[in-house]
């Protein structure tokens, strides 16, 4: 009755999301991938980090490890899947959500607060929250700019599968508060199901309240508990 | 079984926006170079061995659709030369 973090070589995320999901009351513990995920495994984390030092693409050579066949047929048991920055990248990458993350549009690493709107609250990860609702999360990368074809992010909109849009304070979503070029603000998505789902933005550096200036974060952690 | 090179070549579909490239126009430009537009794009080549050059070209069809191209944001072409 566990939440499977999994590490891969360049991983560095992990114990973080450990600690966090620790924190909302949920047993998680790191999962090396040459050792696939435990049978009983209650949730799959794919942590942010540096997978594979970013080779070919980020998040490529992740989402071709053997521990992802895994990782999909646990997705399809219903069991829930978040990939977060390096772990959406990988999940993407995979197949397991539509789009693609790829360089900054400003070419450069982008590491601060950023605000996110919730955009739906009738899926696991959003049922702390109500639709709207704005919280305050970190992002902390190079290439997050959701880049997806026009018919298929038509569906992806069709589909309410946008879980996050970067937006202002106040919730107006505007392309000042879109830090990297994403199309359409997107932040995070859904895959098939609700129960999988990947997001740019580190909800884990945004729930001890030791750590800064936000614990908003912990409400998408609690998805597990 | 005849020995090939199948030449993949990687690039960003038209229309997606290409940072690292616009960044290294504008790095020639303060080099002093005039430039219109610059695209970059992955070259790899692939030793391979195939029965004849269609097949060859399949392989690296297949490596570049599950691997080396994204087909959300690149367009890829293959060529193959005996070697």
């Amino acid at each position: 009755m566990t939440v499977a973090v999994v590490q891969f070589g360049g991983s560095n995320c992990d114990r973080d999301a450990v600690r966090a999901l620790e924190h909302v009351g949920v047993d998680a513990e790191r999962v090396w991938h040459g050792d696939g995920i435990p049978s009983d495994a209650t949730g799959v984390v794919l942590p942010g980090g540096f997978s594979y030092g970013d080779y070919l693409r980020a998040g490529a050579m992740a989402a071709r490890a053997p521990v992802m066949d895994d990782v999909r047929a646990a997705a399809a048991d219903g069991v829930p899947v978040i990939g977060v920055c390096n772990g959406a990248q990988v999940g993407s990458e995979s197949g397991l959500v539509s789009g693609a993350f790829t360089t900054n549009a400003s070419a450069r690493f982008q590491c601060e607060p950023v605000h996110l709107r919730v955009e739906r609250a009738d899926t696991p990860w959003t049922a702390a929250y109500d639709e709207g609702d704005v919280i305050e999360v970190p992002i902390a990368h190079g290439e997050g700019r959701f880049e997806i074809s026009e018919t298929a992010h038509a569906d992806l909109v069709a589909d309410d599968r946008v879980l996050f849009r970067y937006c202002e304070a106040d919730g107006t979503v505007t392309d000042a508060a879109n830090p990297n070029g994403s199309t359409d603000n997107v932040a995070g998505v859904v895959g098939d199901r609700d129960t999988v789902a990947v997001l740019m933005p580190h909800p884990e550096r945004a729930t001890l309240p030791d750590l800064g200036r936000s614990t908003d974060g912990a409400g998408i952690l609690r998805a597990f508990a | 079984m005849t020995a090939y090179t199948a030449t993949v070549t990687v690039r960003l579909k038209r229309g997606v926006l290409d940072p690292e490239a616009e960044t290294t126009r504008q790095a020639l430009e303060r080099l002093g170079f005039e430039v219109d537009d610059l695209r970059s794009a992955d070259r790899f080549e692939l030793d391979l061995d195939a029965p004849d050059a269609d097949a060859a070209v399949d392989r690296a069809d297949e490596m570049a659709e599950r691997l080396l191209a994204n087909p959300t944001i690149h367009d890829y072409d293959v060529a193959v030369a005996e070697r």
